[in-house]
């Protein structure tokens, strides 16, 4: 991978002299061109993770899910997104026109840069920020601004309740989710994404943090709306929640933006906690496999907590993140710290 | 890339703080003003960043605008009707806070050209969130706890106001 990226890059900056072209295009064309394989792959990644979720819930209700375009219906999703894109757009009468058009880029922008610094292989990054980490809670806290945008625009009752449930659920959580960290944080000495896989060189965060490697994976389980935490989409209750009124592409962008962001936090945990792209037989099985295996097992654990788990009412949703995740995150940063102190 | 890239991106950087803060004071729907509210604290995030101050931009974007403008969102979602356009958006108290926001001009003047004895030196360095923290726990501890405990304080007040109301 490592080599592939050099050698384009390589040819590229010669391009750019041999055109004789000002030097400020060299960098500007890079950027595009990590902008490109970033959506690329969120656009080829959240085909196969819905294809996956339909495959779990089939099984997990003792069916096939979809099997008829494709092998095993491997290619149902790009005829839905076919189906989707030719929709028509419609937009409530009564809606707030510009904030509803603008809600479904609000939700997947973030998403997209925040793959950023995602280190998917050693060098296999696009920035190596010295916030890493930072960068990617602050990045991903506008999910919810997204979803209240969506939810107030579209002036129907039932989007306006999955914002509500949306907005107290997501500041909620994210208290536990940024604590949790804290402890990897101190063993690594380092916020930068790709400094933290190294300092796990010779063992796993999880087995030093496994109590923040839990807060972190319920936190995160939640901030991504998903069962037990989705009431604020709730479909028995909210028929879909604050996406209700949403139909064609700007439907699709939430969606595609929900899906990506669950496969961010399962690639966050893996960076923290398990060890990132490092594995046993690294020449012959190359990091960037064992960092996607890593990562879309979680994923894959997090669509079947969908099948597992009762939905949890408001009160207990709120009492969990406060009275319980809360105090354990804090526990965990005083017994991390203390055993660092005292070693 | 040379400066002139800098320039440009703080040039537009500022001129989107600017209008998006006068959004939030303009705007007729409260809801909007919002909106605008979360435009001015993100460019502001994009301001540090080109100042070297990435910790700081990251802090401002994960609470100002990831915790504090969605509670404000979320206020304003809770109070029935409240984003139509009779409500009223100006409090009497127009003479202090142009006040207020006259000492604020005053202040930011004297201390950024350097007249006050205070004057600030920037500077720049690799590792800034480890500064940041050494800092916090030398040489500003004692500014750090009265703040954690003004904050705590606030916290305890504002659970005790909203207890009584809920009584009556």
């Amino acid at each position: 991978m490592h080599a592939l990226f050099g050698w384009l890059n390589e040819k590229w900056t010669a391009l750019i002299e041999w055109l004789g072209l000002p030097d400020f295009i060299v960098p500007a064309g890079q950027m595009v061109f990590d902008g490109i394989c970033v959506a690329g792959f969120i656009a080829v990644l959240v085909l196969f993770l819905i294809w996956l979720e339909r495959k779990i819930s089939g099984h997990a209700q003792d069916r096939f899910g979809p099997m008829r375009v494709g092998w095993h219906g491997c290619i149902q999703t790009v005829a839905d997104a076919i189906k989707l894109i030719q929709k028509e757009d419609i937009v409530p009468a009564r809606a707030d026109r510009w904030v509803y058009n603008v809600a479904p880029f609000v939700a997947f922008a973030p998403t997209v840069i925040a793959f950023v610094v995602i280190p998917f292989g050693d060098g296999v990054i696009v920035k190596d920020l010295n916030i890493g980490i930072l960068y990617l809670f602050a990045i991903t806290s506008f999910a919810v601004i997204a979803i209240v945008m969506g939810g107030w625009a579209s002036n129907n009752k039932y989007a306006l309740l999955g914002a509500f449930r949306s907005a107290a659920q997501l500041v909620s959580y994210e208290v536990p989710l940024v604590l949790s960290v804290l402890g990897v944080l101190m063993l690594a000495g380092t916020m930068r994404m790709g400094g933290i896989v190294e300092a796990q060189s010779s063992m796993w965060f999880i087995v030093y943090q496994p109590l923040g490697f839990l807060i972190y994976f319920v936190a995160a389980t939640a901030e991504v709306n998903r069962t037990p935490f989705d009431i604020p989409e709730a479909e028995q209750e909210l028929v879909a929640g604050f996406n209700v009124e949403y139909s064609g592409m700007k439907f699709a962008m939430f969606f595609l933006a929900e899906f990506a962001n669950m496969f961010l936090v399962a690639a966050i945990a893996t960076t923290l906690f398990l060890g990132g792209w490092k594995g046993p037989f690294q020449p012959y099985i190359p990091g960037e496999v064992w960092f996607l295996v890593k990562a879309l097992g979680l994923t894959a654990l997090i669509q079947v907590f969908r099948w597992t788990y009762p939905r949890l009412r408001v009160d207990q949703l709120m009492s969990f993140a406060w009275k319980l995740l809360l105090p354990l995150a804090f526990l965990n940063i005083i017994v991390t710290g203390l055993i660092l102190v005292l070693r | 890339m040379g400066g002139w890239i800098y320039t440009i991106a703080f040039y537009v950087c500022a001129a989107l703080l600017v209008a998006s803060a006068l959004g939030v004071l303009l705007l007729r729907n409260l809801f909007h003003a919002g909106l605008s509210l979360i435009a001015a604290l993100f460019t502001m995030a994009a301001l540090f960043i080109l100042l070297g101050a990435e910790f700081v931009a990251g802090i401002q974007v994960l609470i100002y605008v990831g915790a504090i403008a969605v509670l404000i969102l979320f206020a304003v979602m809770l109070t029935q009707r409240i984003a139509e356009e009779k409500v009223k958006r100006y409090t009497r108290a127009l003479l202090p806070g142009l006040a207020v926001a006259l000492a604020l001009v005053i202040v930011m003047i004297l201390v950024t050209t350097g007249l006050t004895g205070y004057g600030f030196t920037p500077f720049a360095t690799e590792d800034t969130v480890g500064d940041i923290g050494k800092a916090l726990l030398s040489t500003y501890v004692l500014p750090l706890e009265v703040i954690s405990l003004l904050l705590l304080g606030a916290l305890v007040g504002a659970i005790v106001l909203a207890r009584k109301e809920e009584e009556k």
